[in-house]
């Protein structure tokens, strides 16, 4: 993998995350919006959404980063997509 | 277990001079024989699905069927003028079964040789051998329960359920809801414990916490006041989904030991593995305890290593911990996941029926004292 590909800016995850919700839930989230305390998604739901982060940005989220709140907003799911990714690129260099 | 053959899990029929004597296009009627309704009604009980492969017009052997009193019987048929090794790979198909697993039976020697070209696996059966079907052993489960003569209408409930869903259009919590689904945890009995023993058989693909416990075990914890050993049933407007889940729970003073949890994958979409850790957490919490599971992940357990997470279960460590034997050394792979049990709202999405745990274990204690 080149750098060029791993190199996605938060702006863009966020873009992408929210273009996903917008799609799935058919309605607009905030970045910032509590999606679990909103109703908006089941914890079923959110098991999805671990295997589309993982599909979607090549990454494995396991262990203690498997917990709700790090899937409970747009933001919280960019920090870590970004960290796991930095991580990823980190292990490989 | 090797001598025994594999269980068939759908006998594929052909209509003319097969399940009935004479030609249904050129004959206009036919007979069918009683003994052959005897041998359709037995297989339908022991819960292996049947099917049709015919060369016929779709209609004029459908009515028949019908005239007959039989076309209940008969899931996902395939009658038409493609070629019976296609019908009998789509029949696999739809019912998700491996090759291995199905069975045709047919008068032609021709249409037997030609499924046999494309799937060697398929077991073929000459029409005459028809009434001894019943007792040969591939025809012959171990377990007859209440699940496996309720399995074609648990399949066909499924097929209405997955048509439903493909017209939805909603969220899927707004689905589920519109399921109605009940979930039902109750103590096992001896019967309860047979028809779980029966779905791990059927279809080893239990979403199970990669702990094992064998039936033998479970049936001895049936009476032991320090164990529970409960199953979970599941149904919904459509009909029955049968028994899709078993648990095991062993009480500590501090903490409730939970050693197997396992639930049917087919109703991981149902979110049924987080609507059952919820309800024992909130009833650990009025018990005041700790919870704690034994997790070994699978590659095909990720959804309930997920489940248990975003319950608030963690690797972390506590002094309740102490209280457990030490895992064994063939067990040393074995997570135990912990977490402070706090209440729970109940379930959104479902109705759930349970035994009150901590009132029970209280009542107990109470007694002792």
């Amino acid at each position: 993998m080149t750098a060029e590909q791993t190199e996605l800016t938060a702006g863009e995850i966020e873009k992408g995350l929210r273009g996903h919700l917008d799609s799935v839930l058919n309605t607009a989230v905030e970045p910032d919006q509590d999606l679990f305390k909103s109703g908006l998604v089941s914890s079923m739901f959110a098991m999805q959404l671990v295997v589309h982060l993982e599909e979607t940005y090549d990454i494995a989220i396991i262990g203690a980063d498997l917990k709700l709140d790090s899937f409970r907003t747009v933001q919280a799911m960019t920090e870590l997509v970004l960290r796991l990714r930095a991580a990823a690129a980190g292990a490989d260099a | 277990m090797a001598d025994k053959p594999k269980l068939v899990k759908c006998l594929v029929w052909d209509l003319d001079n097969t399940l009935w004597r004479g030609t249904v296009l050129e004959d206009g009627e036919v007979e069918f024989p009683e003994e052959i309704r005897d041998v359709i009604i037995a297989l339908d009980s022991r819960g292996i699905l049947q099917s049709i492969a015919s060369k016929n017009d779709y209609d004029l052997a459908w009515e028949q069927l019908e005239k007959l009193g039989v076309a209940e019987y008969f899931v996902h048929p395939a009658i038409g003028w493609g070629r019976k090794s296609d019908s009998v790979r789509d029949i696999a198909d739809k019912l998700q079964f491996a090759l291995t697993t199905i069975a045709f039976i047919d008068d032609q020697p021709t249409e037997r040789a030609e499924v046999n070209y494309s799937h060697p696996e398929v077991r073929c059966y000459p029409a005459e051998d028809a009434l001894k079907l019943t007792g040969l052993p591939e025809f012959t489960p171990e377990f007859v329960t209440e699940d496996s003569r309720r399995r074609r209408e648990m399949y066909q409930a499924g097929f209405r359920r997955d048509a439903e869903k493909e017209t939805f259009n909603g969220p899927d919590e707004d689905f589920l809801r519109s399921l109605e689904l009940v979930m039902a945890v109750k103590r096992a009995d001896e019967v309860d414990l047979t028809r779980v023993e029966e779905l791990t058989l059927r279809t080893s693909q239990m979403n199970a916490t990669g702990v094992h416990y064998s039936d033998a075990t479970l049936r001895a914890l049936l009476t032991d006041p320090d164990n529970e050993v409960i199953t979970v049933t599941l149904a919904d407007r459509f009909g029955p989904h049968g028994a899709v889940g078993v648990l095991l729970l062993e009480y500590h003073d501090a903490l409730w030991h939970l050693k197997l949890l396992a639930t049917s994958c087919r109703v991981v979409t149902f979110g049924a593995g987080s609507v059952l850790l919820n309800w024992l957490v909130d009833e650990a919490a009025q018990a005041g305890a700790h919870l704690v599971a034994d997790f070994r992940p699978t590659d095909r357990n990720r959804m309930m290593d997920i489940a248990y997470r975003f319950a608030g279960f963690t690797e972390e460590p506590c002094d309740c911990l102490a209280d457990l034997p030490a895992l064994a050394e063939a067990d040393r792979d074995v997570k135990r996941l912990h977490l402070v049990a706090d209440r729970r709202p109940g379930a959104t999405t479902m109705t759930v029926t349970a035994p009150a745990l901590a009132a029970d274990r209280a009542v107990r204690a109470g007694a002792r004292a």
